[in-house]
């Protein structure tokens, strides 16, 4: 590509940002933070209700998970969560419902190519990198835990 | 006589009519302000089918189906299809136009489609090779959104650049029987990249394609804005427009009196939450037909420029870090 085209493609793109809008930032935020407190506070209220029946902390964290995807895959397949998210942003996705969204979504729209080619082969086409990549974060991170530990900074 | 003009365009000796067409479309195109004009409003966006991709099939049939009707021919008397649509391999074409059993020939230039199947229609039928043809093109939002998006119900917020594909098929059956429009001329676009990458603003990649064939077509012509009655482009949607009119001013000639979107025209933004309008390979066909024709019929407009765009971008492209270009096809179409 020569100069003059690279220039006038520079000058161009420039020009689009300038007059394309864009989601008033503040207020995507001030949304974010209210449904994503709210999903946050649901998930408090679980927890706290399981640990008055008496379970562990462990075992009451994991019904409040277990519950919270049961709810976002629910409001999946009713068609409410693309709603909430459209209002909310990223304080829909970020909470664990939204994980749950991002695998429930592709199961019902790809059911009709199969269970193994359709759901089986791209349940995950949203979730996956998520999964892979935070997988292999979390074993960097207890990797250099392990060489500090040795080292003598931290106690294994 | 040679029927070619200037660098890439074509003046019709014999110039085809639009005899018939048809419009089948989605609710929600049938909630916006131009329902009432459509053939035929679907409230099931399955229509009554298995599939997204199925469903889209079905309403290339009926538009088909519905052109035929509307006119007084039988499909015998339909010599070629020319079809297209915006799934892999065309597969809303071919699955639902082949029970006609008419020779078909399978077009893609993304949303510009509506306007390809025109030219080549439009150029078979002058040149003789068939007495009627039939072009068609179809887009379906929910097919459209699995291809080339997300899964439907997957959550997430659309830039207000992002268009939304309309659901619906145009038919139009072009021949030697005289009718009130008729394509006296056409004027193929050529791909234009400006390096535009943003998926979700097809305006600003397709804008600049738009700007070419319009002055394309000036040059071929002789003609400028005032030869016109409305220059109407296909789904450049708000920003596209307003990018357009802003290139062909700097070209030096002012469409903003004449200029006119389908995608805008076919949803009401403020109330439909469609963001900058429609689009898809339906939008321009949908409008043409039900808004747009019945106009040069009556006189209303005495010559328009018809221009769908399209953006050629596939998942794959935009993956491996490929621009989006875009290109638009010119037909002149001129009430008689």
């Amino acid at each position: 590509m020569d100069e003059a085209t690279k220039n006038q493609q520079k000058k161009y793109n420039e020009y689009v940002k300038a007059v394309t809008p864009t989601h008033s930032l503040f207020r995507n935020m001030l949304q974010a933070f209210l449904v994503g407190g709210l999903i946050c506070a649901a998930g408090q209220g679980i927890l706290n209700y399981c640990q008055s029946l008496g379970l562990n902390k462990d075992i009451a964290g994991g019904w409040t998970s277990l519950i919270l995807i049961l709810c976002s895959v629910l409001l999946t397949g009713f068609n409410l969560y693309p709603s909430i998210a459209k209002f909310a942003g990223a304080g829909a996705l970020v909470p664990i419902t939204g994980f749950a969204n991002s695998i429930a979504a592709p199961a019902i729209e790809f059911k009709k190519e199969g269970q193994v080619f359709g759901i089986g082969s791209k349940i995950f086409t949203i979730a996956g990198p998520v999964i892979l990549f935070g997988i292999f974060t979390s074993w960097i991170v207890g990797l250099i835990y392990f060489l500090l530990g040795i080292a003598g900074a931290v106690s294994l | 006589m040679s029927q070619t003009k200037g660098q890439s365009s074509i003046q019709f000796a014999e110039a085809p009519y639009i005899i018939e067409s048809s419009s089948i479309v989605g609710q929600k195109e049938g909630e916006g302000p131009l329902g009432k004009l459509f053939d035929s409003v679907e409230q099931d966006p399955m229509l009554q089918k298995k599939t997204w991709e199925e469903a889209e099939s079905e309403l290339q049939r009926k538009a088909v189906q519905k052109a035929i009707d509307k006119s007084n021919l039988t499909q015998q008397d339909l010599r070629y299809l020319f079809a297209g649509d915006l799934l892999g391999q065309s597969i809303a074409s071919s699955f639902g136009l082949m029970q006609f059993q008419i020779p078909l020939f399978g077009l893609y230039g993304a949303c510009s489609t509506a306007g390809e199947s025109l030219c080549v229609a439009a150029m078979t039928v002058a040149a003789g090779y068939a007495d009627n043809a039939v072009a068609v093109t179809s887009s379906h939002f929910a097919s459209a959104e699995k291809q080339f998006r997300y899964p439907l119900e997957y959550a997430n917020q659309r830039p207000l650049s992002a268009n939304w594909t309309v659901t619906g098929s145009g038919a139009f059956i072009l021949g030697t029987k005289r009718s009130k429009a008729r394509i006296t001329g056409i004027t193929p676009g050529k791909i234009v990249d400006y390096g535009i990458k943003d998926s979700f603003n097809m305006g600003a990649a397709m804008a600049p394609a738009a700007c070419d064939t319009i002055y394309q077509n000036f040059m071929d012509f002789n003609r400028s804005d005032k030869d016109y009655d409305k220059i109407i482009t296909g789904d450049l949607g708000l920003i596209g427009s307003k990018i357009l009119i802003d290139l062909l001013k700097e070209k030096g000639f002012d469409i903003s009196q004449i200029h006119m979107d389908c995608g805008v025209e076919i949803y009401d933004g403020d109330n439909q939450d469609t963001h900058a309008g429609g689009s898809g390979c339906g939008c321009s066909a949908v409008t043409l037909s039900a808004y747009i024709l019945p106009k040069i019929h009556k006189g209303e407009w005495k010559k328009i420029l018809f221009l769908p765009t399209g953006a050629l971008l596939s998942t794959v492209s935009f993956n491996e870090g490929q621009s989006v270009p875009g290109i638009a096809h010119g037909v002149v179409i001129e009430h008689c």
